[in-house]
């Protein structure tokens, strides 16, 4: 995907995020640590801009859910920031690319901390494929096939796949 | 007739060393040369490449018994001895009861009469080690009791060791002084310095040891007494004895294996395998010490082999008792420090005059140990092999106890045989009973 | 890094990262439902020696915020004081399966003789005079969250004021407060200063007036008063007259420097009453800190494996 196509994908989700729940009303973005964080803010405008409602938007950072502690490096990068009780809010997730699903489900795990939520949604920009989990986005900015070795990376200049080296 | 025949060794003794096998009929030897044959029925020992020698003796080892035999006993002691190379042990007298009568030194006698080392006994100085009153000198002297000491603790009380030193004349004993100052000392748990600083551990400083090092040399001089410093540590206690012989007066001193080869930088993992009293002091106070014994100032390697049981080993390290055995690695450990590497600080002749017939001497012991290897002496030797390699292990050491701090340790040098009175002890590295 | 027994063990970064990760469990523990499930599963004992509720149950609180669970041994019995069946006891504890055991002992160097004899992850939560890290790491948190920004430490000037021969938690300050690149003063009378500093990076000053003006943060230690039966200094008063941080004293400080203690404080003499409520002592965060920066350390032994760093070519 070209930086373009990323601009547009994000327009495209943030009028399907306000088309499924009629409205803005009551809608809290969070962005997942750490790639989902900008995406987020980049809905957020693109809802701004389009509808003139201000969203709010917070991040999450899933370290300590996550179900392979201890197996593999997770110190959290950054700090969450959920400062509001989620009780009777939709929750839209925001992350860049949807892999496994395993990241999800700890984030549903950490949102269950913070309230109740009416409803949680998921938007992601790039699905690659290999689902281990019952969950899938809900917005999705496109889907890609990919290798399981492969690495996807996802920024306002577009989406690059590439081959992991390990130092 | 039994006969022992010691087959292409070299002979090393006080007199020199020469290329000679030994034959050694009912308990003494009979000849000694390059020509000489075994008798038939001789059992023969190998010794090509190996030193004969005689004997080791140590002037400083705790047998525990009576009291503490689950740490030791005179007999597994004396295994260990024998393995280690000594044919003769002086017994130290802080068993429980403390060997401070005829009556203990009598016990203490019969339990080593039939071991694998000959078990001489020390007594104490004062009466239970309590530093308050003299210990029955005599009566203990008249049962061939030679070394007097209060070891595991020294006599505070100078107007007391003074006493003991002139009541001692008569008597053609030593004193010997475990040199610590209980109120410097007190709680301590290593050399203080830069290590028990670190390590946060309260420490003794090596004014703890040369104020009585200075003390009894003075108290020597006036009374004209017969001294040995046991155990000597550090760098100023060298020098003191070393001017004091000088002087001509009659003192004698020993070190420690583990003083000449370990420094208070060990204890940084709070093991109590090398907690020890004295305790192990710094770089400079380990060269001084093995500058002594090079240079003769120190007169003997002694082991203080203070056996303790596991249990007692593993308690925190301020809690656990301080000391090593030894008996097993002092000849090995002693070579491989003092003789071999980048620049040997000694001749393996001098080694052996300071574990055999310079302790023999101190201890009272020449007419049975120490050598000369000749015809006509009672035949207690040992075949030392110099350059045998091996590893201290110490689940395989006889010795009851386990405390060493050499465990896993490369060492150079090993006892092949050990002869105690003409009866082979240890043959091949392998005790017999 | 498997088990914490010295500040020496986590070295400049794995300090930082600590400090960064506590960032994390202080979110973590102003939320509603203050826990994670990041340890669930594991088994955390808690093995005191030596009597001290408030850090130990600090330790607890920490290791149920981590969804692990705990156990709790306080054997301060005299039988056991004496060193009977130190080994037994730990080995009993270990025998029940934990991933970690917290030790606090009164004679230094257990942590590191137990770490010899069983297999999980141990914390040195206390071990005579010699280190206290965790107390360690949530000074120099607090140091961090009172300055604000990540590395506050370059430059900074720290006085450590009292009985630092004997205390553990002077030792791993040195070690923690250096390594950060902070520089450190200690400032003691030459009795309750320990025997040699050969190779420790700080300063020494028996003087504490002099010292005042110029430092940025000041550390005061408890004085024990068993201690003057040692004849290390001759009574409490003039003790307090020469070392305490009176009112006056602390009037002549920077207006922006920090006052601290590790607890529990002797008002009147290390420390006067009306000192411990000035708005720039950081006393009670200091407490409040203890928990987050446990959990942190507990995350980071039993939690987080070592990140690999991972490269990504474009195709």
């Amino acid at each position: 995907m070209t930086a373009e196509d990323v601009s547009r994908a994000t327009t495209r989700i943030a009028h399907e995020v306000a088309e499924r729940n009629h409205g803005l009303d009551d809608l809290v973005l969070v962005g997942l640590q750490t790639g989902g964080v900008p995406l987020a803010r980049r809905v957020a405008d693109a809802l701004e801009t389009a509808y003139g409602q201000s969203v709010p938007v917070g991040s999450l950072d899933v370290a300590f859910y996550r179900d392979d502690i201890g197996l593999r490096p997770v110190l959290p990068e950054a700090v969450t920031n959920i400062p509001w009780d989620l009780t009777g809010l939709t929750v839209v997730l925001v992350d860049d690319v949807f892999f496994t699903g395993r990241t999800v489900r700890a984030a549903l795990n950490a949102l269950a901390d913070h309230g109740r939520a009416r409803a949680v949604q998921l938007a992601v920009m790039v699905d690659r494929g290999h689902r281990e989990l019952p969950i899938r986005p809900d917005f999705v900015g496109k889907n890609l096939p990919t290798r399981r070795d492969e690495m996807v990376d996802v920024s306002e200049s577009g989406v690059m796949l590439g081959d992991v080296v390990v130092k | 007739m039994s006969e022992l025949f010691l087959a292409g060794g070299t002979v090393l003794d006080a007199t020199g060393s020469r290329r000679a096998h030994v034959r050694v009929v009912d308990g003494l030897v009979a000849e000694t040369g390059e020509g000489i044959e075994a008798g038939s029925g001789a059992r023969i020992l190998d010794a090509s490449g190996s030193i004969v020698c005689p004997g080791l003796v140590d002037l400083h080892t705790h047998l525990r018994q009576p009291g503490n035999e689950e740490a030791e006993t005179v007999e597994s002691g004396s295994r260990a001895g024998a393995l280690g190379g000594y044919t003769a042990l002086v017994a130290m007298p802080n068993t429980d009861p403390p060997i401070d009568s005829a009556a203990v030194v009598r016990q203490v006698l019969e339990l080593g009469r039939f071991s694998l080392c000959e078990v001489a006994v020390a007594g104490t100085i004062t009466v239970g080690r309590g530093g308050e009153r003299l210990a029955p000198l005599g009566e203990m002297a008249d049962l061939g009791v030679r070394i007097f000491t209060d070891d595991g603790a020294g006599v505070q009380d100078g107007r007391l060791m003074r006493r003991a030193l002139e009541y001692a004349l008569p008597l053609g004993v030593v004193l010997a002084q475990h040199c610590e100052d209980a109120a410097l000392a007190a709680g301590s748990v290593m050399n203080e310095g830069e290590w028990s600083s670190r390590l946060g551990l309260p420490g003794q400083p090596a004014e703890a040891e040369e104020l009585m090092v200075m003390r009894d040399i003075a108290l020597a001089r006036m009374t004209g007494g017969r001294l040995h410093f046991l155990h000597l540590s550090t760098t100023a206690s060298v020098a003191m004895v070393r001017a004091a012989k000088a002087q001509g007066l009659a003192v004698t001193a020993e070190a420690t294996p583990h003083h000449l080869a370990l420094t208070e930088s060990s204890l940084s993992g709070y093991d109590p395998n090398f907690k020890v009293n004295p305790p192990l002091r710094t770089e400079r106070d380990r060269a001084a010490v093995r500058r002594g014994l090079a240079d003769g100032v120190i007169d003997a390697i002694a082991t203080d082999h203070a056996p303790h049981t596991q249990e007692a080993k593993e308690m925190p390290l301020d809690q656990a008792p301080p000391g090593m055995v030894g008996l097993e690695t002092a000849l090995a450990v002693a070579h491989t420090e003092l003789c071999c590497g980048e620049g040997p600080v000694m001749a393996v002749a001098d080694l052996m005059a300071a574990l055999t017939w310079r302790p023999a001497a101190i201890a009272g012991l020449r007419a049975r140990h120490g050598g000369p290897v000749e015809a006509g002496r009672v035949a207690n030797l040992c075949v030392f092999d110099t350059t045998a390699r091996w590893r201290v292990d110490p689940e395989l050491m006889a010795t009851r106890s386990r405390n060493t701090p050499f465990g896993g340790r490369e060492l150079i040098g090993r006892i092949r045989h050990t002869i105690r009175a003409g009866e082979a002890v240890v043959i091949d590295g392998q005790a017999q009973r | 890094m498997t088990s914490l027994l010295a500040v020496e063990d986590l070295g400049a970064r794995g300090i930082r990262e600590v400090l960064r990760l506590t960032d994390s469990f202080v979110e973590v523990s102003e939320r509603a439902i203050p826990r994670v499930p990041a340890l669930r599963g594991r088994t955390v004992a808690t093995v005191f020696f030596e009597d001290s509720t408030r850090t130990r149950l600090s330790f607890e609180t920490a290791a149920k915020r981590l969804s692990a669970d705990t156990m709790t041994f306080s054997v301060s019995t005299s039988s056991v004081n004496k060193g009977e069946s130190l080994r037994d006891t730990v080995e009993t504890v270990a025998a029940m399966g934990i991933d970690a055991m917290i030790v606090r002992h009164r004679s230094a160097g257990v942590p590191w003789q137990v770490s010899r004899w069983i297999d999980a992850s141990i914390i040195n939560a206390g071990d005579g005079w010699h280190e206290h890290p965790t107390q360690a790491l949530l000074d120099c948190y607090t140091v961090r969250q009172a300055l604000g920004g990540d590395d506050p430490f370059p430059g900074l000037r720290v006085a450590i004021v009292g009985d630092i021969k004997h205390s553990r938690v002077a030792r791993s300050n040195v070690a923690a407060f250096s390594a950060l690149g902070a520089s450190v003063t200690l400032v003691a009378p030459p009795t309750l200063l320990p025997p040699s500093l050969e190779g420790w990076p700080v300063e020494v000053s028996h003087d504490l007036d002099a010292v005042l003006a110029e430092t940025d943060v000041i550390y005061l230690l408890r004085i024990q008063a068993e201690r003057i039966n040692e004849a290390l200094f001759p009574s409490l008063r003039e003790y307090a007259s020469r070392y305490g941080m009176t009112r006056e004293r602390a009037a002549r400080l920077c207006p922006s420097a920090l006052i601290m203690h590790p607890g529990p404080m002797n008002r009147g003499v290390e420390i006067a009453a009306e000192v411990t409520s000035l708005p720039n002592s950081l006393i009670t965060r200091q407490v409040t800190n203890g928990v987050a920066v446990r959990m942190a350390v507990l995350f980071r032994l039993l939690g987080a494996a070592e990140a690999s760093e991972a490269l990504v070519a474009h195709v």
